[in-house]
């Protein structure tokens, strides 16, 4: 097995496979790493509508398609790789294995994506499964008929909310400040939905239940009035976590985790750049993932054409 | 049928055949979705490292789906896949929803042995 290269990608998502793509394209040696299954986030979206060009696809389409191009062109990629540790700091980077394989490159492109974000109360864990969801198109309809809650203020929650009514006897939306953060025409929707009701300025504390979930506890933010939401399920949208822990202390980030870049997408330190929803930026999709990686890969080839001329 | 490299329970017969023919199963019970693909790719991977293990699947919404859906081990689940792990035929683990590389092997390596 190769282990040194011009580039490695850490992370086969749309922004890490597209960076595959544009720096095996011009004939660097390239290797794409993840530490999970290929695609990221899109194999979590059953349909993909809205990425130019292919008409409406689902998400594993789309990235396996992505995958396929990236080694037509000669790209290396590695899913569930096991990583040790990560060293960006040397002017050779250096990413370890558990199995103390040692890969080596000129320039790292961090594109490792975000997972989406957990409440971290009592029972989350334990009901996770068993009444506590993260996919509405996944596990809608085991609540049909049934009351369920939405966890959420933005336009994930608040379209799920809307699919849900497909299924679930009612909804009821839990979200934590008293204004929602959508676009409003999903506001009116969900607001328009007779199945459909709302909590707002709420604390989640915690879920309860016996085997399953039963109910979702939440306090208001502003009376402190306890609430006791007695659901069958609940789906939870409150946004998403940058992947960054893997280099945190090595690279510039935001209070939140995200990857701090400059205008080529390159971090704080030379040579390593970051594509896609784990640096810093407003909108978070498949198309401003590709984008990143096209930025970030055509900045790591400047980058590598400097250093040798 | 689910498009997967891996090998299908596609009846009773061929999950009873399965069971009797290996001590150590773990059958992934889903759909063709998003919280299951991973759970199947996670499988696949981990074939060549624990041949002692028969990695199946089996199409949630198909009549064999119901095998693993009216197990004891797997009623009150609500999340997809319903991931069951059998030892001489007998449920010794199951999961509701996306499960990790690092937690299938945690249960596969205190359950059924671990990899190679
Ligand atoms: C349910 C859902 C539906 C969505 N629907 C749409 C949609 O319809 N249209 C749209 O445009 N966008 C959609 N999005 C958003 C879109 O999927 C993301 O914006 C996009 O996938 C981000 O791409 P990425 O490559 O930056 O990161 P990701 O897709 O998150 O990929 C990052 C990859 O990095 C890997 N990784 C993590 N840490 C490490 C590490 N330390 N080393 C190596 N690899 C690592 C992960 O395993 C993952 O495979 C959706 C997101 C979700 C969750």
């Amino acid at each position: 097995m190769r282990t040194d290269y011009d580039i490695i990608v850490l992370g086969a998502g749309p922004a890490g496979l597209t960076a595959g793509i544009y720096a095996a394209r011009a004939h660097r040696s390239v290797l794409v790493l993840d530490t999970g299954t290929i695609g990221g986030q899109t194999v979590l979206s059953y349909h993909v509508a809205n990425y130019p060009g292919v008409g409406e696809t689902s998400g594993r389409a789309l990235s396996q398609s992505m995958l396929q191009q990236a080694r037509a062109f000669g790209c290396d990629v590695k899913a569930f790789a096991r990583i040790a540790n990560i060293d960006l700091t040397a002017r050779r980077k250096t990413i370890t294995l558990k199995d103390g394989t040692a890969l080596t490159a000129t320039a790292v492109v961090l594109a490792s994506g975000g997972v989406p974000r957990k409440l971290g109360v009592e029972g989350e864990q334990r009901f996770g499964g068993r009444g506590i969801s993260y996919c509405a198109t996944c596990d809608g309809d085991f609540f049909t008929d049934r009351p369920i809650a939405v966890v959420g203020g933005g336009n994930s929650a608040l379209e799920e909310a809307v699919a849900l009514t497909r299924y679930a006897s009612h909804v009821t939306v839990i979200h934590e400040f008293e204004h929602f953060q959508a676009e409003p025409w999903i506001i009116a929707e969900a607001r328009a939905n007779e199945k459909i009701s709302f909590l707002m300025n709420q604390r989640v504390l915690g879920f309860s239940g016996g085997a399953e979930l039963a109910a979702v506890q939440s306090v208001d933010k502003q009376t402190g009035v306890a609430t006791e939401t007695h659901v069958d399920g609940c789906f939870v949208f409150i946004g998403y976590v940058p992947n960054s822990d893997a280099f945190a202390d090595q690279v510039k980030l935001t209070e939140r985790g995200e990857v701090v870049t400059d205008d080529t997408l390159q971090t704080s330190l030379p040579g390593v750049f970051a594509a896609g929803d784990v640096r810093q930026k407003r909108v978070r999709q498949v198309t401003t993932a590709v984008a990143d990686g096209t930025i970030a890969a055509l900045a790591a080839l400047e980058f590598l054409s400097e250093l040798a001329a | 049928m689910l498009q997967t490299a891996l090998e299908h329970i596609e009846s009773e017969q061929d999950f009873g055949d399965t069971l009797a023919a290996n001590e150590n199963v773990m059958i992934c019970c889903g759909r063709m979705g998003p919280m299951c693909l991973p759970v199947y790719d996670v499988m696949e991977a981990l074939t060549p490292s624990y041949p002692h293990v028969a990695f199946r699947d089996m199409a949630f919404d198909e009549p064999v789906g119901r095998i693993i859906r009216s197990l004891p081990e797997t009623a009150g689940f609500t999340g997809l896949p319903f991931t069951v792990y059998f030892k001489a035929g007998k449920v010794v683990s199951a999961t509701s929803s996306i499960q990790t590389m690092e937690q299938v092997t945690a249960i596969l390596d205190e359950h059924l042995g671990a990899q190679d």
